[in-house]
């Protein structure tokens, strides 16, 4: 028995073999190579044109420009064929994680609340940010003390969290703040970094964990966020946490 | 028919514009005193086969709502061309 990720390719996704490679540093690894095997965890990616998501466990929508960003980041990946098994996948309590791009698929998807306008002051933000975890009660952090800081690199023109001051004060009252910035990154309304859902199990995200996985490029904060995820995937699959 | 509809999408009032705000900051810079208050959006111009002028409408507002727009954050005008 082994636990399936699917990291879903828009035309126009740019970060999906990053997210698969993550995957394979943090216990999963790409479908069909054997690597992670023994971890009882796999990742492969999924073509957006797929309209049915049976045999996987947990989906990544990675960042990029998916459909070119026209119109609005998200506004047509919306209506890809994979996003309706998607939305049932997320009904059903599937994990579903939505990085960058893939976060603002999903806010405009209406899987998540509010939506990710262009950075204050215009600016594109490209670094290595502090981010707090906010709460353990999601996908992503779950395992994790809220209060933590991770170093994660962020990279978008348009991650400036925006919703109304209903939509926020519902947001804290449930529980539902993933992920914080530590300081003004983009405008943020709450300094807000990631969001997730009622259940928990669908979280969006602006920073990128899996550029942060693998010490030889300087970070592996990211891969405390993605074994949360593995970790969800295989709870979901009925395979044994390793020791 | 054939009827050109002009859908103007913009932000909600209320809703922060960092381009609005960028392109005000730079007004006086440029000599242009006296010019506030700018918003940014879009104007999406259609061309809608419809019975008349309000069934353009109509159809033009159903795009706008269904892709044209985020209803989180924008809102939209619709004009059908005389």
């Amino acid at each position: 028995m082994t636990a399936r990720l699917g990291v879903v390719v828009f035309p126009g996704s740019n970060c999906e073999h990053d997210v698969v490679r993550a995957l394979a540093l943090t216990g999963a690894g790409p479908a069909g190579d054997g690597d992670g095997a023994g971890a009882g965890v796999t990742a492969d990616l999924v073509w957006h044109g797929e309209r049915s998501l049976a045999g996987y466990d947990a989906v990544v929508l990675p960042g990029g420009f998916a459909h070119g960003d026209y119109l609005r980041p998200g506004a047509i990946a919306r209506f890809s064929p994979v996003m309706a098994a998607l939305a049932a996948f997320a009904a059903d309590g599937g994990p579903v994680v939505g990085i960058c791009n893939g976060f603002q698929v999903l806010t405009e998807a209406g899987l998540l609340p509010g939506a990710l306008q262009k950075n204050r002051g215009l600016r594109f933000v490209c670094r290595t940010v502090a981010v707090t975890v906010a709460t353990d009660r999601t996908v992503l952090t779950e395992g994790i003390a809220p209060g933590t800081t991770l170093a994660l690199p962020v990279n978008h023109f348009e991650g400036n969290f925006t919703c109304d001051a209903a939509t926020l004060e519902r947001l804290r009252a449930e529980d539902r703040v993933v992920l914080r910035y530590a300081e003004d990154v983009n405008g943020s309304v709450d300094a807000i970094a990631g969001v997730c859902n009622e259940a928990g199990n669908v979280v969006g995200l602006m920073p990128h964990p899996e550029r942060a996985c693998d010490a030889l490029t300087g970070a592996t904060d990211g891969a405390v966020l993605l074994g949360a995820l593995v970790r969800a995937a295989r709870r979901r699959a009925g395979v044994a946490q390793p020791a | 028919m054939r009827f050109e509809v002009l859908v103007e999408v913009r932000l909600r009032p209320g809703i922060a514009d960092p381009q609005g705000a960028t392109v005000e900051r730079a007004l006086p810079a440029l000599g242009f005193d006296g010019v506030g208050a700018v918003r940014v959006g879009k104007a999406i111009r259609l061309a809608v086969e419809a019975a008349d002028a309000e069934d353009a409408a109509a159809r033009a507002t159903a795009v706008a709502d269904r892709l044209l727009a985020n209803p989180v954050i924008e809102e939209s005008v619709i004009t059908v061309a005389p």
